[in-house]
């Protein structure tokens, strides 16, 4: 059976929506001639031209700005940042114009900024970042983050559609990591939606991005060893968060555990935290715990940024710990 | 003297740019046009802020281009209307190009209901003064941070370049903005793709309280255009005919697909920054000098000189006008706030 | 409010314009990325003992990088490497214009300009081997790194253009503290683009700051041919945009490059203000060492291979007698023990301690300055 990696799942989706619609078109560094640093959008310039695949010059603030002036009117762009680490090159235009446009005069931006995020490559500080939070903060912005191959292809096509600014998180660690049979014809996974990955009714892990694969093996260990069945929540959107997928869950279980590689101040498992809190405090039966990175800028040597991702044993200390409430 | 602006008389271009070719000249119906639009500029930005501001009719900060009309008002002229679509020039003013708004066919009612900010003012009070647009009119709303204007309007001339069409794009900012990061990467963006935008700077020799000297290191903010690779000239900003000569060959330059045009238009801030800034750090000097250079002054005595108007039209055009402009404040004042509630809506598409 | 129903968003007609790009002609694309006429090195004072300093500083540019290359090709290597191969002279040869306690820093492909500062090839070495023992302690890799008490160095952030406010700023305490220090950073012609170059430089220029902009001009900034960066034909325009001095020369001329740097940091302590100084080349590897670079043309790699720094500067320093082949060729040889050494030493240091990773991110008492014991 053929298998698509993730990569290539988000190079798909890319094609088929610009292939459908002739709104749609691509720009940034390298996007053209040289198929994008990870190659996801290779070929595109032959099959798509030059005035649908435009090779950018360094310059964050006007690709995205140029993406907005764009967008009003009437195509529909993707932007992309080379690595993600460089978004905060584009951050006004993104939170002040982007965000802000549809609520100030009903002019909606439906533009999508995608790149590569995330560690566990050895890039060091400025090509591992996960800068989802600066964004899920900001109203006016959606903010997705697709796991799996499947909704890697899903989530595009659906950000691309979506009439609001998007802000979608590639992980870099799992372009070629990850390959999965895909569904033929054209399929989109709706933004604002979890995923349940695992069922389970001891313990609810709720996680995104790169962490799904660490938490589902700390779940397979949980089982094996102790009998204690975890069930894996892949949030998929970060902004709007899945709030009805992660209360049902953590009613069921009575205990939450949050596992993200974003840093720990700020990071979505305190908001996560909160919502439980506010909301189902009655069905707990123990502290909504966290494993995050620490608050530092991610570290180059591989010892440090081991010490510094979250991982499967450092999940199934916090889960066992839950776990005995 | 330090600060003080210095003039050019003769535009200049740079000869390994395309010329602009033909370009229109004004007619007798245009330049009363010009006048009465200037004219209508100042009465509606002067009640603004001379009288509802003090009144405390206004919510927010008031900013107005008193002294700087002819830069909006000659460059309006040659944003095509036609209503389509794909026909139609769009443009990017800033927070000094009233007149902009109101030849965009922007009623004066709800301009004064935005800067109330009531349910019926153009983003129903979700954000105040100038900071509203409109794609019917194909008025794009600027934000504060100004400079990041450039790239938008850059990217909707990049749309009329890949629908091959002849549409321009304006856009208007101060020196001082053309110091912001993102006004280079548009600049340079629209150079390097050939893209129709007019950027016309309005330099008006302050922001805030930095003089032009300050802000730059180049006589002219268009001695920019060199580093860029694209047609570049500045103007005396408050002849209306030269702006309007200036605006209309880089029009025709960018129709032709020769590319962008950085303009800049040298005039004088007439107010302080804001409505409550006093504008004590500027020489009074400069306001005396400037004052005999007023750019409805100038088209006025020219108008009179071939017979177009006289004292009596002019005075009856000023009374005219306070009247429309009175009826539109009645309207204004009239309308109701938005529910609070409304708050929550409209932050995404519902 | 504004509405969104309208036909053309339904069904957009897209005949294209077509636009040439750039500076570029019609008719040959790259013509304006080829090298300039080839003019003979003009010794613009300097002795003998300078000119060989010189020299051997390119040498070790190209040996430490030829080394770290084949590090890289063993799998040593954590993370990137990016090479200046056919661009040492811009960085060896603006280093020799400064003092060392004027202001420095680095951009990527600037390694010649730390050696010329005095960073030795260990410290490198270990940098790009993540140990502990390197100046960052293993947190960030490549040049990352500085010194500002001991080397006058500031090192540089993946951003491009960061450093040019920040350079911008450096020079500005130095003239409010009575000094008259001058300040020197890179940047690529795709850096150009950035709107902290915009800032930066305008800033400068209005406060006539002695800064010096070298801008490596290499022709490609990963896949991104100069025609598609900007519409000039040359960056040295950048400078009189600002209000400024602009000049620009062969970037494998190491003389040319040298002297150019000397006139741009005289005029900085004279208090004209800054200079941006474009340097001419050619990448000649791609983007880093994963890149085969296949989108660029090979005659435009051969029209430059004749314009080799190293063999330039030797041609130069045979004819004009200041030195004969044999000892150029002891030259190299006496450095290749040398860093094989560096590189022994490298490898045999130890990782950091995982907990390292928390340290540092705040002051902290007792550890104020453990990075780069041997600034």
């Amino acid at each position: 059976m053929a298998l698509t990696t993730y990569v290539e799942a988000i190079r798909q989706g890319i094609w088929e929506e610009m292939d459908a619609d002739p709104r749609v078109f691509i720009l940034g560094e390298d996007v053209g001639i040289y198929g994008g640093a990870f190659k996801v959008t290779e070929g595109m310039l032959e099959k798509f031209g030059e005035m649908r695949v435009i090779d950018t010059p360094i310059s964050e603030a006007a690709i995205v700005g140029a993406a907005i002036g764009a967008a009003l009117m009437g195509m529909r762009p993707i932007a992309e940042m080379q690595f993600i680490d460089f978004i905060s090159c584009a951050f006004d235009q993104i939170t002040n114009f982007a965000a802000k446009n549809r609520y100030r005069w009903g002019a909606g931006v439906p533009i999508v900024i995608r790149g590569p995020s995330g560690g566990g490559v050895h890039g060091g500080p400025f090509h591992s970042q996960n800068p989802e939070m600066y964004f899920v903060h900001t109203p006016g912005l959606k903010v997705v983050a697709p796991a799996t191959a499947h909704d890697a292809k899903g989530l595009i096509k659906a950000s691309i559609r979506d009439e609001d600014p998007v802000i979608y998180l590639e992980h870099k660690y799992l372009y070629r990591r990850i390959k999965e049979e895909l569904p033929k014809g054209d399929y989109v996974v709706p933004i604002g939606r979890a995923a349940v990955r695992r069922e389970g009714r001891d313990l609810t892990i709720i996680t995104y991005g790169a962490m799904l694969y660490q938490a589902l093996e700390a779940a397979e260990v949980l089982t094996r060893e102790g009998g204690i069945e975890a069930e894996v929540i892949d949030l998929r959107t970060l902004l709007p968060l899945d709030k009805d997928a992660i209360l049902a869950s953590a009613k069921k279980t009575g205990k939450v555990l949050v596992v993200h590689e974003d840093t720990k101040t700020g990071g979505i498992a305190g908001e996560i935290a909160a919502i439980v809190n506010e909301e189902i405090f009655e069905y707990l039966d123990g502290p909504v715990l966290r494993v995050t990175a620490p608050d530092t800028p991610v570290p180059y040597s591989p010892p440090l940024e081991e010490f510094f991702l979250p991982n499967k044993d450092k999940i199934l200390t916090a889960a066992r710990k839950l776990a005995a409430y | 003297m330090k600060g003080a602006p210095k003039l050019r008389t003769a535009p200049r271009a740079l000869a390994a740019v395309p010329d602009a070719g033909p370009r229109p000249t004004p007619s007798d119906a245009d330049l009363l046009r010009m006048f009465h639009e200037m004219k209508l500029t100042r009465a509606l930005e002067d009640r603004i802020e001379r009288k509802l501001y003090r009144q405390g009719k206004i919510t927010g900060g008031v900013y107005v281009g008193r002294g700087q009309e002819a830069i909006s008002v000659g460059a309006a002229m040659h944003i095509r209307r036609t209503g389509e679509e794909d026909r139609d020039d769009i443009v990017s003013p800033s927070h000094r190009d009233m007149a902009v708004f109101l030849m965009q066919g922007i009623p004066m009612e709800r301009i004064l209901a935005q800067y109330m900010g009531r349910r019926t003012g153009l983003t129903r009070g979700r954000d105040g003064n100038m900071h509203m647009g409109d794609m019917r009119h194909r008025v794009v709303a600027f934000i504060s941070h100004l400079g990041d204007s450039i790239p938008v309007a850059a990217g909707c001339a990049l749309t009329f370049k890949m629908r091959g069409t002849d549409q321009v794009s304006f856009c208007f900012f101060g020196e001082g903005a053309a110091s912001r990061g993102d006004w280079h990467e548009g600049v340079n963006f629209a150079a390097v793709q050939k893209l129709p935008v007019i950027f016309i700077c309005n330099n008006n020799g302050y922001a805030y309280s930095t003089p032009a000297a300050q802000q730059m290191a180049v006589a002219h903010l268009s001695d920019r255009a060199r580093g860029y690779g694209i047609a570049g000239s500045s103007h005396d900003g408050n002849d209306i005919l030269e702006v309007y000569d200036a605006v209309g060959g880089a029009v025709a330059r960018a129709r032709a697909g020769g590319g962008p045009t950085l303009l800049e238009f040298v005039t004088f801030r007439m107010t302080g920054h804001s409505a409550h800034d006093d504008a004590g750090y500027v020489p009074k000097r400069l306001f005396e000098e400037w004052a005999r250079k007023d750019p409805i002054l100038r088209l006025g005595a020219l108008l009179e000189e071939r017979g177009l108007v006289d004292a009596a039209a002019v005075r009856e055009l000023d009374e005219r006008l306070e009247s429309e402009v009175s009826q539109a404040v009645a309207w204004a004042e009239r309308q109701p706030y938005p529910d609070p509630a409304e708050c929550l809506e409209g932050v995404t598409k519902e | 409010m504004a509405t969104e129903a309208s036909r053309l968003r339904e069904r957009p007609q897209l005949r294209g314009r077509k636009t040439r790009h750039g500076a570029a002609s019609a008719a040959d694309p790259i013509a304006g990325m080829m090298p300039g006429p080839l003019r003979p090195p003009v010794n613009p004072g300097l002795k003998r003992a300078e000119l060989l300093a010189m020299h051997r500083h390119l040498l070790l540019n190209r040996l430490v990088e030829e080394k770290l290359s084949a590090l890289y090709r063993q799998g040593q290597i954590v993370g990137g490497l990016y090479s200046s191969l056919g661009q040492e002279a811009i960085s060896v040869g603006s280093a020799f214009a400064l003092r060392p306690d004027d202001l420095l820093a680095p951009m990527i492909r600037n390694i010649g300009s730390l050696l010329v500062r005095g960073v030795s090839p260990r410290d490198l070495f270990l940098q790009f081997l993540a140990r502990y023992d390197a100046p960052t302690h293993g947190k960030d890799g490549t040049l990352h790194f500085g010194n500002v008490e001991k080397k006058s160095l500031i090192g540089p952030i993946s951003h491009l253009g960061t450093l040019i406010p920040v350079m911008t700023g450096a020079a500005m305490a130095a003239r409010m503290r009575g000094e008259d220090r001058v300040a020197l950073t890179y940047i690529g012609d795709g850096g150009t683009s950035t709107g902290y170059f915009h800032e930066g430089l305008n800033q400068a220029a209005v406060l006539k700051l002695p800064l010096i902009l070298i801008v490596e001009n290499n022709g490609y900034a990963y896949s991104t041919p100069t025609a598609r960066q900007f519409a000039v034909e040359s960056l040295a325009e950048r400078g009189p945009a600002y209000g400024c001095a602009g000049e620009s020369v062969d970037g494998t001329d190491i003389l040319a490059v040298y002297a150019a740097t000397l006139r741009a940091v005289e005029r900085g302590r004279r208090g004209e203000g800054p200079t941006v100084l474009e340097c001419r080349a050619m990448r000649m590897r791609g983007h880093a060492e994963h890149d085969d670079m296949r989108y660029v043309p090979k005659r435009l790699l051969e029209a430059w291979r004749g314009r080799d720094p190293i063999g330039r500067f030797e041609a130069f320093l045979i004819e004009e007698g200041h030195a004969v082949r044999a000892e150029l060729r002891s030259a190299a040889a006496a450095l290749a023990p040398e860093l094989e050494r560096a590189a022994a030493e490298a490898l045999a240091s130890p990782l950091p301690p995982p907990e390292e990773a928390l340290k540092g991110v705040y002051w902290e008492p007792g550890y104020e300055r453990p990075w780069w014991p041997s600034a």
